[in-house]
């Protein structure tokens, strides 16, 4: 009898587990399914010309250079926006600040800056940038609306790569004279900059792949050549393939492939990049 | 400068501060000045909802909050115009409940068998899976739905259009899944062992322990993941403005095209005159997904809270 | 009486001169006092070892002489604390200016994971100084007198943990003599090192006590009783307050304790 009974629960246990592995292919095949499908499709419109010319015939022609490189530019300054502050906060968070209910409103603000919605980073980027300060529809407006939105994101990095970083190292400097923010400086920012530079990078893909906040403050669809200052209007990937999936008739499906595959590739390299890094500081601190 | 090099023995002086007053004075303004970035994420987030609120409020001048909320019409241009947004909260509200309800039972399984069951190496394998899926851009999720997903449901469900609340709520489900497996696993792992051991000497088997003592041991994580994923999918915006169809007429089953909240206000604010009153009642919506958004992360930060005191010793 | 400890200190007395003087000094870590009433005179230039059952508060008592505590939110210091009749805890005194003069090596050796060069400058860099012909001049004195010149002067450019652990505490007191400090404050340097490390490190301390004034922690009876000029024995009391229970020349409180308690520990026949 208590064999049946194992008999019947080991069942049990089996249909269960494979209901588990079956949630877990659910969570990863597509996934694989859709990079993939991505290479596949889009490798037909990637060309030499592809990256480095301008789109013509509203999209349907030409290539994608100004918007790679708007791309480029808004990544750079969501990360010159937010890095330094980011970091800064998150050195007052782990040096500076005391267990009393600023500390705990701060950090309860940026858990909640972490779920606000793209979309209303937008509008605020909108009404604070775009008409309140008059950048108008610039790259400026623009990256400024992505390092608010990236800002919850370099500081917990930043934070919790400087937490990581012993106390020994903090007393062994005080100890002969630093002082705390010489400390800082000198030991505590170098070690935890690999940390730093793997959410700084994380941020910048996350800036590249942003589209709802640029469509609210304002990316062009089709601009004939690269902005010349941080006033002007600009092109960004993301947007632009938006637009020429949703908005252009007769669009080529293997271009809208193709933007797709270029932008999948600068966002997953950002990211494998930051991954890379993680493991490698990984590696250093177990490894000696 | 400094006293350097002075001997031991007549150094003494060397301890008041009149001798590094600047020194002193440098390392209070970077204090100040680091205190300052400190306050930005508070800053910030006011900044949002200040704004929001100077731009949106507005509109209540002109239509009644109650109709706002509860109106079902929204014709921005006519004349006279009206503002109800009943229509785009319906659709939020159909979109965010089915991809909830697939994402959940996929999520923690996912979840379960990669705490529990799974091999450490296989585990190793799937978790950058699982951040690769957090990586890809909304817009690309969108254009999935768009050419792929969105012919699929359009033939299975015999639809008109495939563009509808429940294509738009199976990619959204697809996005919301990372951080609800992530934070789950997490709460899995931090269920002390001796639990497990306590149910295994007590003759259960593996899958009983997960389901009586490991599940329930981290419910509250779980929950808190459940309502970080709740979150993303609300302020969802690409994949929904692409995939969701647009319609304005109250959805009445997922299969119809519908405007959730943030699909709306992305495909009206490029045509919004700044300022007038289809600008300020965007922003209106704006302010109701905010409140909305923050109060689900509240409520997770609060649960999160919960399950962290309970193990700590 | 069974005590029986090799005392080496056969230097004459210490000077009567003090170099660090506490009086009456309480400390509380919130709510919790961790020292009460402790009064005690540091001979300049001489090895003062505290002694005493773990938890007795000697690592915070050595760390009032640096103000260390000071980075423990809730301490907080009453009575006199001084070092050359200057109170240290004044609000006028510059914590930083305090810790050049008043170093300090910790039990787990902490050197920068940066190259050995960099350790021993880390201290002089931060005070000023640029050049590059003086900190190496720095460096070699630096690491000489820590007796650890011979074993890393072709190795300055590697790094710090690359080193043995005994090497490695040795470079985290030659970094703390970069700085030109009057007083060490040692806490239990030798424990996370074995016995030959541990010897090096003793016979390094002797030299330098001839310039420098160290007082040391130490849960080693014999390394207490080979080093040390003088030896202070605390206790907690009921309420775990850390008291001193005896203080007086290394050779007396060894090998003639006045105090019940100090017998009963330095014997072995207490906790
Ligand atoms: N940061 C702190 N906050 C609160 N209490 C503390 C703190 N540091 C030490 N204590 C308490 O003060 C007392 C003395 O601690 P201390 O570390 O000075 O003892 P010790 O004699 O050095 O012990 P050991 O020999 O184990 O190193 C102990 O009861 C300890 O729990
Ligand atoms: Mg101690």
């Amino acid at each position: 009898m208590a064999v049946t009974a194992i008999g019947k629960r080991g069942l049990t246990q089996r249909t269960a587990f494979s209901l588990l592995v079956l949630a877990t292919a659910i969570v990863t095949i597509p996934v694989l399914f859709i990079i993939v499908y991505i290479i596949v499709n889009g490798a037909g419109a990637i060309s030499w010309e592809f990256l480095i010319q301008p789109p013509s015939q509203a999209g349907k022609a030409g290539g994608i250079f100004p918007a790679i490189v708007g791309t480029l530019y808004l990544m750079l300054g969501a990360l010159i926006f937010s890095l330094p502050v980011g970091v800064l906060a998150g050195i007052y968070l782990t040096e500076y600040a005391r267990d009393n209910w600023l500390t705990r409103l701060i950090n309860m603000a940026i858990l909640n800056l972490a779920g606000v919605p793209s979309i209303v980073y937008g509008l605020f980027g909108l009404g604070l940038f775009v008409m309140a300060m008059h950048f108008g529809m610039s790259l400026l407006a623009a990256s400024l609306t992505l390092a608010c939105q990236a800002l919850a994101m370099t500081i917990t990095t930043s934070r919790e790569a400087i937490i990581a970083v012993p106390r020994e190292y903090r007393e062994g400097s005080l100890a002969i004279g630093a002082t705390k923010w010489q400390t800082i400086r000198h030991v505590v920012l170098p070690q935890a900059l690999p940390g730093i530079i793997t959410g700084a990078i994380l941020a910048m893909s996350r800036a590249a792949g942003e589209t709802a906040p640029i469509l609210v403050v304002g990316a062009a669809f089709i601009l004939p050549g690269l902005p010349g200052s941080p006033f002007d209007q600009f092109m960004a990937l993301p947007y632009h393939l938006y637009t020429a999936a949703a908005h252009v008739p007769g669009m080529p499906k293997v271009t809208v492939w193709g933007i797709a595959l270029v932008l999948l590739a600068v966002v997953l390299s950002f990211n494998s990049l930051a991954i890379f890094i993680r493991i490698r500081v990984r590696q250093r601190r177990f490894g000696l | 400068m400094l006293q350097r090099g002075a001997s031991p023995a007549t150094a003494d002086s060397g301890l008041s501060m009149s001798l590094r007053r600047r020194w002193r004075l440098r390392e209070k303004t970077i204090e100040s000045w680091i205190f300052l970035n400190g306050l930005l994420a508070v800053v910030v987030l006011l900044g949002v909802l200040i704004l929001l609120m100077r731009e949106g409020l507005p509109v209540f001048l002109y239509t009644s909050p109650l109709k706002f909320l509860f109106g079902t019409r929204w014709y921005p241009v006519s004349e006279p115009p009206t503002f109800g947004m009943l229509t785009f909260f319906a659709a939020t509200l159909w979109v965010t409940l089915i991809s909830t309800a697939i994402a959940v039972p996929v999520g923690v399984g996912c979840a379960a068998y990669l705490a529990e069951v799974a091999p450490s190496k296989l585990r190793e394998t799937v978790k950058p899976v699982v951040e690769l899926l957090a990586g890809i851009p909304s817009v690309v999720m969108g254009l999935i739905g768009l050419l792929l997903l969105s012919p699929l449901v359009q033939s299975i469900f015999n639809l008109n259009t495939g563009l509808s609340g429940l294509t738009a709520a199976i990619m959204l489900s697809m996005m919301s899944l990372p951080i609800i497996v992530s934070v789950s696993e997490d709460a899995l792992r931090a269920v002390s062992n001796e639990f497990r051991e306590a149910s295994y000497a007590l003759g259960a088997t593996k899958w009983e322990t997960v389901r009586h003592v490991c599940i329930p041991g981290a419910l509250s994580g779980i929950a808190a993941a459940i309502m970080l994923g709740v979150g993303r999918a609300i302020g969802e915006t690409m994949t929904v403005l692409m995939v969701a169809g647009g319609a304005l007429a109250v959805p009445l089953s997922p299969t119809e095209p519908m405007m959730p909240m943030t699909a709306a206000i992305a495909s009206g604010i490029g045509n919004a005159v700044r300022g007038g009153l289809q600008y300020q009642a965007l922003f209106a919506i704006g302010l109701i997904l905010f409140l909305m958004t923050l109060s689900v992360n509240l409520i997770a930060d609060r649960v999160l809270e919960r399950q962290k005191r309970k193990f700590a010793r | 009486m069974s005590v029986n400890y090799e005392v080496l200190s056969n230097r004459a007395a210490p000077t009567s001169e003090t170099k660090l003087k506490t009086e009456k000094v309480n400390l509380f870590y919130g709510t919790f006092q961790a020292l009460r009433n402790i009064s005690l005179d540091v001979p300049k230039q001489a090895i003062t070892a505290i002694i005493g059952p773990s938890g007795c508060g000697k690592s915070s008592f050595l760390r009032l002489f640096n103000r260390m505590n000071d980075l423990i939110i809730g301490a907080r210091v009453a009575g006199a604390v001084e070092i050359d009749d200057i109170d240290i805890y004044d609000k006028d005194v510059d914590v930083v200016e305090l810790r050049k003069r008043v170093g300090m090596v910790f039990q787990k050796p902490n050197p920068f994971p940066m190259s050995v060069f960099e350790n021993v400058v880390f201290g002089p860099r931060r005070h000023g100084k640029t050049n590059r012909h003086e900190l190496a001049g720095i460096v070699e004195q630096s690491l000489r007198q820590a007796a650890l010149w011979d074993e890393v002067k072709d190795k300055l450019g590697q790094s710090a943990l690359a080193l043995s652990g005994g090497q490695q505490q040795r470079l985290c007191i030659a970094r703390v003599l970069a700085v030109e400090p009057e007083v060490i404050l040692m806490d239990e340097p030798c424990s996370a090192l074995d016995p030959i490390a541990t010897l090096r490190i003793e016979d390094l301390m002797r030299n330098l006590s001839d310039d420098y004034t160290i007082v040391i922690v130490t849960h080693n009876m014999q390394q207490a009783a080979r080093v040390s000029d003088m030896a202070a024995f605390l206790m907690m009391e009921e309420d775990r307050a850390g008291t001193l229970v005896e203080y007086g020349p290394t050779s007396q409180l060894f090998t003639n304790p006045k105090d019940k308690r100090t017998e009963d520990y330095i014997t072995g026949r207490f906790g």
